[in-house]
């Protein structure tokens, strides 16, 4: 470079082609990144009131396991994922509503009619009739959902844990 | 700092060495059309960048190629720019492989002492091609279906062995699952080793014998 504060050829067209290389590569890596993470960070969301029969249909006290299905689309697949929960009628117009997975390590407890608990096979949790732990290694009781009863049909709001 | 982090690996890698051999050894006064090899090694690099990130969506069978493709161009973000470009950049580096074959035709670059660096790069070339007859029937809808059949179909006009030639392509009888498969892995990985490969020769030529001139008039 001469002793003037000029660019000189050489070094403008070093620095032209660097910015050019740059902006298209930016223009494009920015875009690939956003491409990999996108599915990532989509959300989709399940939550909603769902129907759980009549109410007249639940025995009074005895925990039945209530199961439906929710549909999600997964990239170009649709898929079809299975839910369980426990539906313990207290009156006509009451009910609790517990989600069927343990919260240890997401196995599915059953209710136990003869022990009159929640049991997880996987690693031996237990749970009562309301949904605290009372054996085993979870840490916490089972996940509630919020119910109504509307002409004598009961309702939760399932949100996905 | 940067300076002296590039000096002690500078002593240790040679780069200077290898910038000097590479990218400032002297070349004759030439023109445009004798970048040509340094566009289609920088299209090759394109297609690779290009064509890993397809791979993180795409699947190749029946089931799921069209779907995935689908899903590329609409469902996620920037898929359509993604593919667009391996798309356009397969249709252009076939091109531009083809032209940089006729310059160095034209140029008489083929000679004493670069035959061997011509003969590599009809590998290449042929490679190209390759590449561009597998990569059509990945997206899986009816034109690249067709197109394969086709040119399954023509292969199967060589005298003696033209039906063999179908059945190894097609991986049977009918252009099938297998051949989506087998397409797919030529496309992703027989191809491109072949083409890293033989242009690590190329380029080794290249730079060992550095660029042909223009032929004069009296030669």
């Amino acid at each position: 470079m001469s002793d003037s504060d000029q660019i000189d050829r050489r070094n403008f067209v070093k620095l032209i082609v660097a910015s050019v290389g740059g902006f298209i590569g930016l223009s494009v890596g920015i875009p690939a990144i956003i491409y990999t993470i996108e599915p990532a960070v989509k959300v989709q969301s399940t939550e909603g009131w769902i129907s759980a029969g009549l109410m007249a249909n639940y025995e009074t006290d005895k925990p039945t396991l209530f199961t439906f299905t929710q549909t999600k689309q997964n990239g170009w697949e649709r898929t079809v994922n299975s839910y369980g929960v426990y539906v313990t009628k207290q009156s006509e117009t009451a009910a609790t509503v517990f989600s069927n997975q343990c919260t240890h390590l997401a196995c599915r407890v059953t209710w136990q009619e003869e022990n009159q608990e929640y049991f997880c096979p996987c690693h031996n949790g237990i749970f009562n009739k309301e949904g605290e732990v009372t054996e085993g290694p979870p840490p916490k009781p089972l996940i509630p959902y919020e119910t109504k009863v509307e002409e004598g049909i009961l309702y939760f709001y399932f949100a996905e844990a | 700092m940067t300076s002296k982090i590039m000096n002690w690996l500078d002593e240790r890698l040679g780069l200077t060495e290898i910038y000097d051999s590479i990218l400032d050894r002297k070349v004759p006064k030439v023109n445009f059309w004798f970048t040509l090899g340094s566009l289609s090694l920088f299209l090759f690099v394109i297609q690779g960048i290009t064509g890993v990130f397809l791979m993180i969506y795409y699947v190749p069978s029946p089931d799921h190629a069209f779907e995935s493709v689908e899903y590329i161009m609409n469902g996620v973000a920037f898929g359509w720019l993604i593919r667009g470009i391996h798309h356009w950049g397969a249709s252009l580096m076939v091109l531009i492989v083809f032209i940089h074959m006729l310059r160095t035709f034209f140029t008489a670059s083929y000679k004493f002492p670069r035959e061997f660096t011509w003969m590599t790069g009809v590998i290449l070339l042929l490679s190209t091609l390759g590449m561009g007859f597998t990569g059509y029937l990945l997206p899986w809808n009816q034109r690249s279906y067709w197109a394969t059949t086709v040119g399954t179909e023509i292969a199967g006009t060589v005298p003696l062995i033209g039906d063999f030639i179908t059945r190894v392509l097609r991986g049977g009888e009918d252009l099938s699952a297998v051949t989506l498969t087998r397409f797919f892995a030529v496309h992703v990985w027989f191809l491109p080793a072949i083409i890293i490969a033989v242009i690590g020769i190329h380029m080794y030529m290249i730079i060992r014998l550095g660029e042909s001139s223009i032929p004069k008039e009296e030669e």
